[in-house]
């Protein structure tokens, strides 16, 4: 019978009839569990009788530090969350804030911030899609992904002088407008991804191996789905139509127009299916939003809170004074509670911040889609073989930094 | 938008819908209200949360579970407030639940029987804020080492830690 010593205690295996179990661990160091999650497995032959996420190993404490900064100082942390789509992280922070503070942020920012979300979210499904494919021994797909990426990243560099910790949203606007030459990249970028993800699904989706390691595996039904607090594309794989961007949307997504893709069969190629139609619907999105982008300023007016541009800060006092204030001393919040929630690649990232009227956030709590997604994890997987656990895994693209935050 | 003040007041609250439903299920239920940034947070007692929770979910008035978190409002006491954050699919609506504790009696009952997804959220917050949850299956640390000490997101532990 299958027993545990105490240091793996904290996960839990109950003990069973079965002589013939055993314990199988997944990682931490494991190349398909896409960071440093460790799944305890309890197996009789090949099949999963139990599964246990343990999680925790890369916790740091970001929601502690954001506690002893200033609110402009939390937005770099809110990069390091989730790693593979930074500027979505720093959306949604900064729409908390704002939502604070009770600021109107100009109409072009609008745009440029859902332009740049839906570039990160093509991002970071491309990296889901290498990996996944990877992971189910798909090797060249992982190549191409990553030349798309590497465009992205270039892009985001140029925007923003990062390529992946790119703190460019702020709370009243954007770090800086766009450089001279950006919104062509842009464009150019758009006008051959279509192409690209037909590349990409020329390789899988026709393809007897992946389809059969995708088809039927991992099944989670609808009432489960919601019930196991699931979202994102692998909630709408299970036959729910919910998408917060259109459902309850912000940041002006309701002057888009796009599909939000769905399925009833709840398998892993559903999940597959909904997210390569979500890449085209991100194209079509950022198309959008480059097409129509208003003019005007990049920055609300609160001269108190946004810091004065550069220009203006070496030629007039007043514009010194407050950015000086505002590296100093920050700026106060009025005392309250917001709970701010986007669309996040992943599914449903929402911060919860509660000010007590001074200049540093009382409480800043990151509510993560792939801290719920995981726990559906062992619904998914138990009465399966080993080999569907990896396709699971991929199939709920977890990010672990997200995770244990 | 500029800031309005908030509405605090139960009686002008009283015919939002979920309001309404927790009244006529049990008037001592409900605490207080508060509709504040376009989010509205109902006050319940300790006792009713579980029952409240399924209540709203029997009628149909929230389908999903999106977050549950806390706030240390140390030295203040009652300390903690518990943040039940709850969506309708249907009305494309959320509602904010919040418990009161004191810090001596740190204990609420568990929602894991009404939402499977409140097992990690309860757990992590048993972690970091040191609540206990009655009725959990497995109430144990999820992101610090099992033999650590204190509970790193209450405001009496430093930043840095203890040194």
């Amino acid at each position: 019978m299958a027993t545990f010593d105490d240091p793996v205690a904290a996960v839990p295996v109950p003990d069973t009839e079965q002589e013939s179990t055993m314990i199988l661990n997944m990682g931490p160091q494991h190349p398909s569990t896409h960071g440093v999650l460790r799944l305890v497995l309890e197996i009789d032959g090949e099949q999963i009788i139990r599964l246990m996420p343990d999680i925790g190993f890369l916790h740091t404490g970001i929601e502690k530090t954001c506690e002893a900064k200033f609110y402009q100082q939390v937005v770099p942390l809110t990069d390091r969350i989730d790693y593979l789509c930074p500027m979505v992280n720093n959306l949604c922070y900064v729409l908390a804030a704002e939502k604070l503070l009770g600021m109107e942020i100009p109409p072009r920012a609008q745009w440029i911030r859902v332009m740049l979300a839906e570039l990160q979210r093509i991002s970071s499904h491309l990296v889901w899609l290498g990996t996944h494919a990877l992971d189910l021994g798909a090797m060249s797909v992982f190549l191409y992904c990553f030349r798309e990426r590497e465009d992205l990243l270039r892009i985001y560099e140029m925007v923003s002088g990062q390529r992946m910790m790119t703190s460019y949203f702020r709370i009243g606007g954007l770090a800086l407008d766009p450089p001279l030459g950006f919104f062509e990249s842009v464009k150019k970028f758009l006008d051959i991804f279509s192409e690209r993800v037909d590349e990409y699904e020329s390789l899988l989706t026709g393809n007897r191996i992946f389809i059969d390691r995708l088809k039927g595996v991992a099944h989670l039904s609808k009432e489960d789905a919601i019930a196991l607090g699931v979202t994102g594309p692998a909630l709408r794989a299970s036959g729910v139509d919910w998408d917060l961007r259109r459902d309850i949307p912000y940041c002006g997504y309701e002057n888009f127009k796009f599909k939000v893709p769905t399925s009833q069969d709840g398998d892993v190629w559903a999940r597959y299916a909904c997210r390569i139609e979500e890449l085209r619907q991100s194209r079509e999105i950022a198309k959008q939003a480059l097409e129509g982008l208003p003019e005007g300023s990049t920055k609300a007016d609160m001269p108190k809170v946004v810091l004065p541009d550069r220009e203006k800060m070496k030629t007039q006092m007043e514009a010194l004074i407050y950015h000086f204030k505002i590296v100093t001393e920050g700026f106060t919040v009025p005392s309250g509670e917001v709970y701010q929630s986007i669309e996040s690649p992943r599914g449903e990232m929402g911060y919860y911040i509660v000010s007590d009227g001074t200049a540093k956030p009382m409480r800043v709590h990151m509510r993560s889609p792939s801290f719920a997604n995981l726990q559906a994890l062992s619904t998914m997987c138990e009465g399966r073989l080993i080999a569907d656990v990896v396709a699971a895994i991929g199939s709920i693209d977890i990010v672990l930094g997200e995770i244990d935050r | 938008m500029p800031l309005e003040p908030a509405i605090t007041d139960l009686d002008r609250l009283k015919d939002h819908p979920v309001i309404a439903a927790l009244l006529v299920w049990n008037d001592k239920a409900v605490a207080g209200a508060k509709f504040d940034r376009q989010e509205l947070s109902i006050y319940i007692g300790r006792e009713f949360i579980r029952d409240a929770c399924e209540k709203l979910k029997s009628l149909g008035l929230v389908s999903f579970l999106s977050d549950l978190t806390c706030a240390d409002y140390y030295p203040r006491e009652p300390r903690f407030e518990l943040a039940y954050h709850l969506l309708s699919h249907q009305r494309k609506e959320r509602i904010r639940l919040k418990v009161k504790l004191e810090a001596g009696d740190a204990v609420a009952e568990s929602i894991t029987s009404v939402w499977p997804t409140a097992n990690f959220f309860e757990r992590e917050l048993f972690d970091l804020f040191g609540i206990h949850f009655l009725g959990h299956p497995h109430l144990k640390r999820i992101m610090m080492p099992e033999d650590w000490e204190g509970h790193p997101l209450r405001k009496d532990y430093p930043v840095e830690g203890y040194r």
